[in-house]
């Protein structure tokens, strides 16, 4: 059992959250706003380069949250503090869905610029086995009953798993792909950028508040997850 | 209760399907098999690359593209700048291809030098531009297509 497991359970306080909740989703829908206002059409992509705006940011709080299950999956198997496993498995929730959004988005992409929804590339590929690894560690925390267990096998997944995190960044550089290259200042009109970093920022603040979110209420299910466990404990000593 | 042996046998089972994993997906991207050959590279294969189903990458060369509406049939050639190779392709290209722009084309490098492609990719470049004055965005593929057509 957890160490703290004995002690009576001290739920999470929202404390300044809703504030912060409120704050970054004012703030995303400026973002939004701004970035489409203010970017003129691209010469070679014209409007469709707006999509640029929510593929790039969702990609990259994409690998935050894998970050985030990673640090917190190490934090969880060294201190055995079940809060670190809640936190990483909210992490891992957010951020699939993110990966999932910049798959989707990238194809929606892809048809008008590549001329295919999809091919087999470097990028795309190891980003496709990122949504599994993903999909692969939320399904095995639902297969493990045994809480200790569960974090401790989710944790090795997770510590393993966010390997492939450099290998998608890196992808466009190591191999050939249809993907074009990680955009840089350089490689980009100015009136481009300021509507690219606003909406990073602006995803990174939303995704910490869903992860948050989600830890509030995965606190509560181990709470009555480890009640029902003393209570079923409880029948059978009679 | 769990004891420490278990918990490092289940670390090291997990350790060992994710490599397992990891290694299937990845070997297919191994640096031998890549995603594209370069005209050049597919040239130097000789008559070991003819008929056999490969992706040709490259540059459209400027001037090279002829495009029949009627039949809609598409020719150009793919350069690396050292190598070169006519393709023929069917169909409508992808909005964004024009001369000088990188492509990736699917298909068959036949014996008697043309490369006849299933499915033609335009390759985006990580740069964005606005338009100059006098320059209007997404509207040069109507242009080219005109000019080309007839």
């Amino acid at each position: 059992m957890f160490p703290d497991s004995s002690k009576s359970f001290d739920p999470p306080k929202p404390g300044l959250w809703p504030a912060f909740g409120l704050v970054s989703f004012l703030f995303f829908v400026f973002s939004q706003v701004f970035a489409v206002l203010t970017s003129p059409a691209d010469l070679m992509m014209g409007h469709m380069q707006k999509m640029w705006y929510v593929h790039v940011p969702a990609a990259w709080v994409t690998f935050l949250s894998f970050g985030i299950v990673l640090v917190a999956s190490i934090y969880f198997l060294v201190k055995e503090d079940e809060r670190a496993d809640l936190l990483a498995a909210s992490a891992a929730e957010v951020g699939s869905v993110f990966c999932g959004l910049t798959l989707m988005l990238g194809m929606l992409w892809g048809r008008p610029t590549w001329g295919v929804w999809w091919s087999w590339d470097a990028r795309l590929t190891s980003t496709l086995v990122l949504f599994l690894i993903y999909v692969g560690y939320l399904a095995l925390r639902s297969f493990v009953e045994d809480p200790q267990r569960r974090g401790q096998w989710s944790a090795a997944v997770g510590i393993l798993g966010a390997i492939n995190v450099p290998i998608v960044w890196m992808s466009v550089r190591w191999w050939r792909t249809l993907h074009q290259l990680q955009t840089n200042p350089r490689s980009l009109s100015p009136e481009y950028l300021r509507g690219l970093l606003l909406n990073v920022a602006a995803f990174t603040l939303l995704t910490i508040w869903f992860i948050r979110r989600r830890y509030e209420a995965a606190r509560f299910e181990s709470a009555a997850e480890h009640a029902a466990q003393k209570a079923a404990l409880g029948d059978n000593d009679g | 209760m769990t004891t420490k042996k278990t918990k490092w046998g289940a670390l090291a089972a997990v350790g060992v399907l994710v490599i397992a994993f990891g290694w299937l997906i990845y070997g297919g991207l191994d640096s031998n098999v890549v995603y594209f050959l370069t005209p050049k590279e597919l040239l130097a294969k000789g008559a070991d690359g003819y008929d056999k189903p490969v992706r040709l990458g490259g540059q459209v060369k400027p001037g090279s593209v002829v495009w029949d509406d009627k039949a809609l049939s598409l020719r150009f050639s793919v350069t690396d700048g050292t190598g070169e190779i006519l393709v023929h392709a069917k169909g409508a290209p992808p909005q964004m291809f024009k001369d000088g722009q990188g492509v990736v084309v699917e298909g068959r490098y036949g014996k008697d030098g043309v490369f006849t492609s299933t499915n033609l990719m335009v390759k985006h470049s990580n740069e964005y531009k606005a338009p100059k004055q006098g320059e209007r965005p997404a509207e040069m593929y109507k242009s080219l297509m005109k000019s080309a057509g007839t």
